[in-house]
């Protein structure tokens, strides 16, 4: 019950920051509701006991992605006319295609009928984790791992000034 | 495990939703990039529920959501990078004026 309760005011209060994101004018309270979003994630995953993960999600997400987005806004900075608007000319198709999707999914997935169990999370969960990294898929591993270093160059290669 | 799976899955279908609306409808790149972060954060939220609720002896949910934060960084990374870019060659970020695939 009480994690019930606690689960609603988490995925209350993430939603609205959500919202916050999409209806925000000014980008960077957009980038301040985004790393709302992102702890409330957080909270989620160490309520679905995957600490790892709720720890990973702060330092990656609000450690390097809103960071990084924060940054890109500063260089950008007043770009965008404030009378012209944030939305484009299809904002309400984009509205009414997304609540459909919305009632369409919803409507699935109440209907649906999984097969929880009830078993208990292994106590050594993240030592499971390290070693599913170098046995089981090593191979993905290490391809992201060349993913990231080919993503850095990338990113200095496009970013860079090009007459200097 | 007092909360129902369903729960989650319909909090992630809503996050899901308004990244997806942020993507379609926001003018400014930048913030497609944010609704693009909304998306993939409700696909990790999938993914951690599915794993507690369905396979919590198997591990593999929360590797796959490892692999999703590095594909997400890597994205972030080398879409902010365009938007730098862009932004230097037309001074403008709005998605609707980039349409052109050429300087």
């Amino acid at each position: 019950m009480v994690g019930q309760i606690l689960f609603i005011i988490v995925a209350a209060i993430t939603l609205l920051m959500a919202l916050g994101t999409v209806v925000a004018r000014n980008l960077f309270h957009a980038a301040l509701f985004l790393v709302g979003v992102f702890f409330g994630i957080a909270v989620l995953f160490i309520m679905l006991e995957a600490e790892f993960l709720g720890a990973a999600q702060i330092i990656i997400y609000i450690g390097a992605i809103a960071t990084l987005i924060v940054f890109a806004i500063m260089l950008s900075k007043n770009v965008m006319g404030k009378e012209a608007g944030a939305y484009n000319r299809q904002w309400y198709l984009a509205m009414g295609g997304v609540v459909f999707f919305f009632l369409l999914m919803g409507w699935l997935l109440i209907q649906m009928p999984f097969a929880q169990v009830s078993a208990e999370v292994p106590a050594d969960a993240i030592s499971q984790i390290g070693q599913g990294f170098v046995g089981h898929f090593v191979v993905p591993f290490e391809v992201a791992s060349v993913l990231l270093l080919v993503a850095l160059v990338g990113a200095i290669m496009l970013a860079r000034e090009r007459n200097s | 495990m007092t909360v129902p799976l369903t729960w989650y899955l319909i909090f992630a279908t809503a996050l899901f939703s308004i990244g997806f609306f942020a993507v379609l409808a926001r003018r400014n790149a930048i913030a497609v990039l944010m609704g693009v972060e909304l998306m993939l954060n409700a696909v990790n939220v999938n993914l951690v529920a599915f794993w507690r609720y369905l396979t919590p002896e198997d591990l593999s949910g929360q590797i796959f959501v490892v692999f999703v934060f590095a594909v997400a960084a890597a994205e972030a990374a080398v879409g902010l990078a365009l938007m730098i870019s862009i932004y230097r060659t037309r001074k403008t970020i709005n998605v609707d004026e980039i349409n052109e695939l050429r300087l």
